[in-house]
């Protein structure tokens, strides 16, 4: 029936016998389109996105001056070196731990955003959003210097309290937290509005049923809000973890993986052998061990949409 | 008025009553001292930009109060704005994210168009496909993007290292899936029965988008193109990898690269280079918060 209407002008105007041809040119002529439609789209992902993907894998078996293919060579080589495995214990600390305080802060404040009267929530969500809006190369740089070991503000405040100066970025556990606390400070705004944005999907109407059964407020909250937020807390924490995961900009500027390779993630030692040391295969094998947690997180994701895509329909 | 009604149980639930009121003052001022908190924590690092901006060299190296400006002066903007370097990163940051932002629109609006309403064959794992593509990251493609320009370049002559348009080429890939997706969620939430009425009405396909579906979903289109110009503009490892001479980079590279000088970093410019930078984001955010925040919250809460 739709697919009638669909004709165009002169098709419609066509005899009826040849209604039959004319409609399968249209059905035709319709997938036609829009396959036209997504062609930009399939040729931009495949040639810019897929085909390097599977590019860096071929990368990953050659040799520095990549003449040679060398197999596993370079994930051989990567196993026996040191830094790599600081590598990936800082990547699991950072992410991880990043992630947790993330969630953390984002569902404390967006409770309390959602408590305060309505008129003035507008104004407290615009300020606690500006960490997210302020590009992160940029504000890091505002860290690097509140961070800074002389003239540093944080060390002149601490001074105040009679607290020794922290060497922020020099000194490596110290490092590693404040790589941390800036993730943390960048990422939290957007876990708060996720969670903001669904804590007002959740009916009043259960909260009130919780409340003439006598629940406190840590009840309501275990038993309702949780629940209901299940599926958004999933998601966010997901795509979270892999944007942590992946996180380049803030290490880079911060530390650039220092001090003595404490700080290094995936990305930024991949820059580091791969672009700065020109040894472009070395660097492909190691974002190459981003892969892993990217497929699970996949996983979990698709799985997500599909039963959303069930219950819809 | 619970007392004159029930006069047995009025006592106790009167100081019932109160005590519900309590404890939601108190929890509400609660609140307000946590979220005033919070919001420190958020603004340090802004307002300390501002601060360090309006400071000259003197005044930052002395061992006065950081947190605070005595003698504000505007010297360090003056300094970057006549500064020919600077003028120049700040062109390119703007060409290449309105030309991203115009490329990512003509790609996804289409796309979304096609996907959302004509089913054709793959349309629905397309669909999914694409948002998957949303989550690998840059820094999983930068190397192997890095090698395949040097190898066009080898092939063709076309020089794509160390030039700003290759940023254009680059940059789609990390605004398009994601603009797509938010599209295809608010061309799906259109009533079928609107484009049907402009079918029958004898509108061909182009102009069912052009004139239903675009402007119903302005909003929609507001934020996915937003979205796409705070990713171009923040995007900080392609430019690393693929620019390295001045007049090619783009902002937060250029601030970085040319004003920190090995060990010496002249704060004042530093600062006011990051804040000038972060400066068209933060405008678009205070003026359109809520298309910003609809473009942020409608890609997960559609997935």
């Amino acid at each position: 029936m739709v697919d009638v209407a669909f004709q165009p002008n002169g098709v419609v105007a066509a005899r009826a016998t040849r209604k039959r041809s004319s409609l399968r040119t249209a059905l035709k002529r319709k997938s036609t389109a829009a396959f036209l439609m997504t062609l930009p789209l399939i040729l931009l992902i495949g040639i810019l996105v897929i085909y390097p993907a599977f590019y860096s894998l071929h990368l990953a078996t050659l040799n520095k001056s990549m003449q040679h293919f060398v197999g596993i060579g370079n994930f051989q080589f990567l196993f026996n070196r040191e830094t790599f495995w600081l590598v990936v214990e800082q990547s699991c600390i950072f992410a991880i731990s990043a992630v947790i305080f993330k969630a953390l802060i984002g569902f404390i404040v967006a409770h309390f955003v959602h408590n305060i009267p309505a008129k003035g929530q507008r104004k407290w969500r615009g300020m606690l959003l500006v960490p997210w809006v302020i590009p992160p190369a940029m504000s890091t740089l505002a860290w690097l210097w509140l961070f800074d070991p002389s003239y540093s503000a944080f060390n002149y405040t601490l001074s105040f309290f009679g607290l020794g100066p922290i060497s922020w970025l020099g000194d490596p556990n110290w490092a590693r937290f404040s790589v941390i606390l800036v993730n943390i400070w960048y990422g939290a705004p957007f876990f708060m509005i996720m969670y903001l944005a669904s804590l007002k999907s959740v009916p009043e109407q259960l909260y009130e049923a919780a409340a003439i059964d006598g629940a406190n407020w840590w009840q309501r909250i275990w038993y309702v809000t949780l629940p209901m937020m299940r599926n958004i807390i999933a998601i966010t924490t997901l795509f979270s973890l892999i944007v942590t995961f992946a996180n380049f900009d803030i290490t880079r500027i911060l530390t650039a993986g220092g001090p003595l390779d404490h700080t290094h993630l995936f990305a930024t030692w991949a820059f580091k052998v791969g672009i700065e040391g020109s040894d472009l295969p070395l660097g492909a094998s190691v974002s190459l061990f981003m892969v892993p947690i990217l497929a699970i997180a996949a996983v979990f994701i698709l799985r997500d949409i599909n039963k959303r895509g069930n219950e819809a329909s | 008025m619970t007392s004159m009604v029930i006069d047995k149980g009025a006592p106790t639930r009167a100081v019932k009553y109160r005590s519900v009121s309590r404890d939601r003052t108190w929890a509400l001022r609660w609140s307000y001292f946590f979220l005033v908190l919070f919001a420190i924590f958020s603004l340090v690092p802004p307002f300390y930009m501002l601060i360090t901006s309006l400071k000259g060299s003197t005044e930052i190296s002395a061992a006065t109060n950081p947190w605070w400006v005595f003698h504000p002066t505007l010297e360090n903007y003056v300094k970057l704005l006549t500064s020919n370097q600077f003028l120049i990163f700040f062109r390119n940051s703007a060409l290449v994210s309105i030309l991203v932002v115009t490329i990512t629109m003509l790609i996804s609006v289409p796309a979304a168009f096609a996907l959302a309403r004509m089913r054709f064959w793959g349309s629905a794992t397309l669909a999914t496909g694409v948002f998957l593509t949303y989550l690998i990251p840059d820094s999983l493609l930068f190397l192997p993007l890095f090698k395949m320009f040097a190898v066009f370049d080898n092939f063709t002559g076309i020089q794509l290292i160390n030039r700003w348009y290759a940023l254009v080429i680059v940059y789609p890939t990390l605004t398009v899936p994601f603009c797509t997706w938010i599209m295809i969620g608010y061309f799906a939430s259109i009533p079928k029965e609107l484009d049907e009425a402009a079918v029958i009405d004898g509108a061909s396909w182009f102009q069912t988008l052009t004139r239903i579906f675009i402007p119903v979903a302005l909003p929609g289109l507001i934020a996915a193109t937003i979205f796409a110009f705070t990713v171009s503009w923040a995007q900080f490892l392609y430019p690393l990898v693929f620019t390295t001479s001045t007049d090619q980079l783009v902002l937060p590279v250029g601030i970085i690269t040319t004003l920190i000088k090995g060990d010496v970093y002249n704060w004042g410019q530093i600062m006011t280079g990051a804040l000038l930078g972060a400066a068209p984001p933060l405008i678009i955010y205070a003026f359109l918060m809520d298309y910003y925040i609809a473009g942020l919250t409608a890609g997960a809460t559609k997935g």
